[in-house]
């Protein structure tokens, strides 16, 4: 391979932005095989391998990149399988821009491997070949209740059964997976194929999944080491508690939490023709806010239909979001109000939103958080002309699980407090992560979380 | 899958389940719901809990059928299954916390609209197993619409009906009733707590502010997920934005905004309407009422 090819990576086949914008299938289409092999010859199989250090699950990804390399696309799996329950999830929703591939050495002079790309092809690879990757140890006779099944919880859950341990995951809705069922859209992480085969992987692994549970309601987790026997309890409860801005009009008919549209169109699939649920999107949708969130939210609303707007009060330099997600965005049509701050919801006589006053914005000072502080503009106010506002701030986990629970401490942002090596929180037995941790982070951050976790029951069932 | 171990037509449209929920059940208090789902396809729809039954492990719910969802749920039979049941959600009634010796010293009076007899009737119960008497008025549109009445006299001090037509009972509204059982009976009470209809609970508490009854409301907002994750459900209480799901669905009746509690439980009405007139007429939908032009 000459140094030029070495330095570009094959690029990812996606559907077109224009056709995209008008429905909800996956927007990025991933390499078939001989792209992938293409892009695997460029990884450079580091011995010190920098891409492994910033993955939060320490998958071996040159050791699976060289069986993509030789077309083994079964030991591939293997391989990532060893450290993730979900390769197909994140090689789909991972920034790995900050993680595996900012720090991969071919990054420096040219483009980085496509490593999520092709974790993502492997782990559809092997799921189409029906491979099995079930390995798990002869059961301990311990058992173990995790609490929520999203990213955190089914990681843990998966650790703990391929240890021996009989887990059994609670969850409150009616489909496990949490965030990857009802927040991030189809159009990123399609629900039958992708999340459904995932969920399904960690149940081969023996993991007993309850859903309709609503820990702190229908039962306690006092309840469930007391009465049910558990050995030790992990709480991936998340954080799923949106906030609101709190200012004038915020409860207007036709504002929104983007939790909410999310919820409606992801998990009850209220865009798609049969399905009972309702959902309004209006034809002219302001999101505020700048995430990933944000941006799932405004692209769902154009999809419904809408002119969607993006408001934001810093510059674009400072968005959360993805840099691909915003490309993807813009190229379908968002438009990026940016430095704009709501500062009133206008509602018609019917209490209906038809407007929403904003103020433009400038950058000042850098603040503790070390972004430079927005600041308004003397006399810039103006009115949005929308019909439906989508709220997506950021949210916190929610209070039911640590204030029905004893001894649970939390810190007075609302967050479980638990050890960063362990997850081990004041109450002994009971192990956290995730975003019930750490507050709103990444699907790959709560899979790490849930992984150390799983390391620190066994080391505490190894004792008891 | 939930089993459906009873059901009962209570009233044109009316029906009643008993659904085999254990740990539901086990956990259940007065005051709070649950929320349920059939099918892949259905929505989840929030119901109070009626009763419940440790023993047999099972929940009791009643609902009218207003659109498609519940519709759909009505044609379930005993012996069949639904796909979810979830709960107990909400907080309990705040007497549920207090002190039972001095509750007894309280006088309570239960205000039932329509089926807001379902509701009521756990809470009611609950009062009479601690020994605690206290009043109750359920209100309807005419005699045939009545439900619960056998149950709520085996636990009710006093039970009064009111129905709007005169056909039995007390003939007119529920707060006509309460007027006339204070202004022209004597009575006295020092809590009510009242469910029904948003329109009745907030005349009622027009009322029993003028009265100075301190009063409790069961909010009925619209929800989806039910646990506080999306804030659909919403109500400003005093100064506050609440979630019913989570804070209430319980609240201080006389601070609870109704105008724009019932403002907001009309967001998805002509969607619900829509999708259930275009099933039960199937092809002859779009028949030209002459309103919409014949489009979705």
């Amino acid at each position: 391979m000459n140094m030029e090819d070495r330095m570009k990576r094959i690029p990812v086949r996606e559907q077109e932005a224009s056709i995209r914008a008008k429905n909800f299938d996956e927007v990025c289409i991933g390499y078939n095989e001989e792209e992938a092999i293409k892009e695997a010859i460029r990884c450079l199989n580091c011995k010190n391998a920098r891409c492994i250090q910033k993955c939060p699950v320490s998958i071996n990804i040159p050791g699976f990149i060289s069986k993509v390399k030789e077309g083994n696309f079964e030991d591939a799996a293997k391989i990532i399988a060893e450290s993730s329950a979900l390769p197909a999830v994140c090689g789909r929703v991972c920034p790995q821009e900050t993680q595996c591939e900012g720090n991969c050495v071919l990054g420096i002079k040219g483009d980085s491997v496509s490593i999520g790309k092709l974790e993502r092809f492997v782990a559809d690879w092997s799921r189409e070949h029906n491979i099995d990757l079930s390995d798990r140890e002869e059961l301990n006779g311990k058992r173990v209740a995790v609490i929520g099944s999203g990213p955190a919880g089914l990681t843990c859950a998966g650790d703990l059964a391929k240890l021996g341990y009989d887990v059994t995951i609670f969850e409150a809705l009616h489909e496990a997976g949490g965030v990857l069922v009802y927040g991030i859209p189809e159009f990123r992480l399609p629900k039958d194929t992708v999340v459904k085969s995932e969920v399904e992987n960690v149940k081969k692994l023996g993991v007993k999944i309850e859903t309709n549970i609503v820990v702190g309601k229908t039962v306690t987790i006092d309840e469930l080491i007391e009465d049910e026997k558990f050995d030790a309890v992990f709480i991936g409860s998340g954080a799923g508690l949106p906030r609101f801005m709190g200012i004038k009009g915020e409860n207007s008919n036709g504002v929104f939490s983007a939790n909410e549209i999310l919820t409606r169109s992801n998990l009850m699939k209220a865009f798609k023709d049969g399905y009972r649920t309702p959902i309004r999107a209006g034809s002219k949708v302001a999101v505020v806010g700048g995430g990933n969130v944000a941006m799932d939210a405004a692209r769902t609303a154009l999809r419904l239909g809408a002119e969607t707007h993006i408001v934001y009060r810093r510059s674009e330099a400072e968005l959360p979001a993805r840099v691909e997600e915003i490309h993807h965005a813009k190229e379908e049509g968002v438009i990026f109000d940016i430095l704009t701050n709501p500062t009133e919801i206008l509602s018609d006589e019917n209490g209906w939103v038809k407007g929403m006053k904003c103020v433009k914005m400038e950058l000042g000072e850098p603040d503790e958080s070390g972004r430079r502080r927005p600041v308004e503009i003397k006399g810039s106010e103006f009115i949005l002309d929308v019909d439906t506002v989508i709220m997506s701030l950021g949210t916190s986990p929610n209070p039911l699980i640590t204030s029905t629970t004893k001894g649970l401490d939390k810190n007075k942002r609302g967050c479980i407090i638990a050890t960063e090596e362990f997850g081990e929180t004041s109450r002994n037995g009971v192990f956290a992560g995730g975003d019930a941790v750490t507050g709103a982070a990444t699907v790959i951050l709560a899979m790490g979380a849930g992984k150390k976790a799983a390391k620190g029951i066994h080391e505490y069932l190894k004792t008891v | 899958m939930f089993k459906i171990i009873g059901k009962k037509v209570l009233a044109d449209n009316l029906f009643l389940m008993d659904i085999e929920a254990p740990r539901v059940a086990k956990s259940a208090k007065p005051g709070q719901f649950i929320i349920i789902k059939n099918g892949e396809k259905g929505e989840r729809i929030p119901l109070t809990i009626a009763d419940f039954n440790k023993g047999k492990g099972t929940v009791t719910i009643v609902f009218q059928t207003v659109g498609e969802g519940t519709k759909e749920l009505s044609e379930l039979n005993a012996g069949e299954s639904v796909s979810d049941f979830v709960g107990p959600l909400g907080r309990e009634s705040e007497f549920v916390l207090e002190d039972i010796n001095e509750l007894k010293h309280k006088k309570f009076i239960f205000i039932a609209g329509g089926v807001g007899a379902a509701p009521v009737y756990p809470q009611v119960k609950w009062m009479k197993e601690h020994g605690i008497d206290v009043d109750v008025i359920v209100g309807t549109r005419t005699k045939d619409l009545l439900i619960f009445e056998e149950e709520m006299k085996k636990v009710a001090k006093n039970y009064y009906v009111s129905t709007d037509d005169g056909s039995y009972g007390f003939n007119g509204r529920v707060t006509d009733c309460l007027s006339d059982l204070i202004k022209n009976k004597g009575k006295k009470y020092d809590h009510a707590i009242v469910i029904g209809p948003m329109i009745m609970m907030k005349f009622m508490c027009m009322l029993t502010k003028e009265l100075n009854i301190p009063t409790t409301v069961s909010l009925n907002p619209i929800m989806v997920d039910g646990t506080g994750m999306c804030g659909a459900c919403r109500v400003t209480v005093g100064d506050e934005v609440k979630f019913a799901c989570v804070d209430g669905p319980e609240f201080d009746g006389h601070l609870v905004n109704f105008d724009e509690a019932m403002r907001r439980q009309q967001i998805y009405k002509t969607e619900e309407g829509r999708a259930f007139l275009k099933k039960k007429e199937g092809d002859t939908h779009h028949g030209g009422c002459g309103n919409c032009g014949g489009e979705e």
